[in-house]
């Protein structure tokens, strides 16, 4: 029981940051229509700067992971402004090809920035562990599961409860229609990169505090997972990523803990393959009521 | 006085020469029309004007100044809306958030443009918390020209506004467009109902193949031998 209940917690732990990484593909998807592949490898590039503020220039925490945050955004909306925007109104192809890669890319120039020699990630958590009932849960693995929560409460509140919130929903639903409200979709995409790419810093940091490995391909895999958890959870969807992304860590730490940890990722990837089959919009993807 | 000015406008859609020069202008306090049958250009040149799509050549002009490059979501702040065709409102919102992105620009508050649509649609009010995609035809079509009202336009352009409504729906409908030409909005309306949009309208427009083979008001259009055959069933 006490195993179980430990794998559980992980699980969720690794499926908050799954969530976290799924909100910045739904979201991008939901308004700019196109997937970005090279999402995963804004987390490595948060790991790293959060590594070199606090690691190397001893920088407090709290700054190193404000610093990574800033980075990432910053470089989300440079990439959108750079290699997508142009390609607005290209073929949905060509848009995937140049997010695959604008991903090269950013795990080759971390290559020759960093070098590809494993950094060791000083985790940013420090805090006692829990022990409850004679189970021990890491500090990681709390504030994880935290982040996870007050950034899905505060996103949600900004979507459904916001001017630029709804002008985002409206873009997704209808970009023609937005512009003819005056929104200005280039700025509500711009927006969503940003959103995107600082959950993405937020993720890697928490990402390489528990599972501290870093290196120029730290983020292709974390990518690969959570862009399956929000096709999982209904691209597009926002509680579907959320809900998407914990599943697939819950999956993920039982498939590893009870079956196998060689097969852990192929179990992962079947029962994505089995929602698909039954629910092809995934589990909360949009089905529109709409009368003509 | 000229509120809305095209002249020679030529748009294209990749090589198809959608709209070859036209031009025709809207003055202040009016109702213009533009007829046409299906693929006439009625909808293209709207959405040319709105800022949609870029014109190949011409002018478009609003209240003397010159709309071309201007961006479609900075149009609407210059008091110049566009209802679409097809209503295209927000199906996944709320009918009073589909009123709030109406009201978009508009840096004030927004409770007495509010209250002004629940006014001219009180069956949007009864509805506001309700979700867009759920509404009946004719109500989205009220949302549309409700949401359209809220960036508070001198001039409303309406695409095809009786488009899928029954008769009874299309005649309320057309009541509502009157009132709101009498509470001051210049209207540009574009129908294939061209029975109706004549006769709330002052002048007319009328389109084919892209191009305007008629022009003369409202009772003249209604009068002519050509019109009537082609667009009133004889």
């Amino acid at each position: 029981m006490i195993l179980f209940l430990s794998n559980l917690i992980s699980g969720i732990s690794l499926g908050s940051v799954y969530a976290l990484i799924a909100l910045g593909y739904t979201m991008v998807y939901g308004i700019a229509k196109m997937l970005n592949f090279a999402h995963g490898d804004v987390i490595m590039v948060g790991g790293y700067i959060c590594f070199f503020a606090t690691g190397q220039f001893g920088l407090p925490v709290p700054v190193g992971v404000l610093l990574s945050v800033i980075v990432c955004t910053v470089l989300g909306v440079v990439i959108e402004g750079l290699a997508y925007r142009p390609l607005r109104q290209a073929g949905s192809l060509a848009v995937l090809i140049t997010a695959i890669g604008v991903s090269y890319f950013l795990q080759n120039a971390a290559q020759l920035l960093w070098t590809s020699n494993p950094k060791v990630f000083t985790s940013v958590v420090t805090l006692p562990s829990l022990s409850l009932f004679g189970l021990t849960i890491s500090d990681e693995t709390i504030v994880t599961i935290l982040a996870c929560i007050v950034i899905m409460i505060v996103l949600s509140l900004f979507i459904s409860r916001t001017k630029l919130g709804k002008a985002m929903r409206a873009c997704s639903e209808d970009r023609a229609a937005a512009q003819l409200m005056g929104i200005n979709v280039n700025r509500t995409i711009s927006l969503t990169f940003a959103i995107g790419s600082g959950l993405a810093a937020i993720a890697g940091v928490l990402l390489c505090s528990s599972y501290p490995t870093l290196m120029p391909t730290t983020g292709s895999m974390p990518g690969i997972k959570a862009f399956t958890a929000a096709v999982f959870g209904g691209i597009g969807s926002i509680p579907g990523a959320f809900l998407g992304g914990i599943l697939l860590g819950i999956i993920e730490s039982m498939a590893k803990a009870y079956i196998s940890t060689n097969l852990a990722n192929s179990i992962v990837f079947a029962v994505l393959i089995v929602v698909l089959l039954v629910k092809p919009s995934g589990l909360l993807g949009k089905y529109v009521p709409e009368k003509v | 006085m000229s509120m809305l000015k095209v002249e020679d406008l030529h748009v294209y859609y990749g090589s198809i020469h959608a709209i070859k020069g036209i031009s025709f202008e809207v003055n202040e306090g009016e109702i213009v029309t533009l007829i046409g049958a299906n693929g006439a250009g009625k909808s293209t040149t709207l959405n040319t004007v709105a800022g949609l799509l870029k014109p190949r050549t011409g002018s478009v002009e609003f209240e003397g100044k010159s709309l071309l490059g201007v961006p479609a979501h900075k149009i609407v702040s210059r008091g110049l809306a566009l209802c679409p065709e097809g209503r295209r409102i927000f199906l996944q919102l709320t009918v009073q958030e589909n009123l709030e992105m109406g009201a978009y620009t508009q840096t004030g508050g927004i409770a007495e443009s509010l209250e002004k649509v629940y006014t001219h649609f009180p069956r949007l009010k009864e509805r506001y918390r309700q979700v867009a995609g759920t509404l009946s035809g004719g109500e989205q079509q009220m949302l549309a020209m409700g949401r359209a009202l809220m960036s508070k336009p001198k001039v409303m352009m309406l695409d095809e506004p009786s488009m899928g409504l029954a008769p009874l729906l299309v005649e309320q409908i057309f009541e509502i467009i009157r009132n709101l030409n009498r509470a001051g909005t210049t209207i540009l309306l574009v129908e294939q109902n061209a029975q109706m949009a004549l006769s709330i309208a002052s002048r007319g427009y009328v389109l084919e193949t892209g191009r305007i083979v008629t022009s003369a008001s409202a009772q003249e259009l209604l009068h002519d031998d050509a019109v009537r055959k082609a667009y009133l069933g004889g």
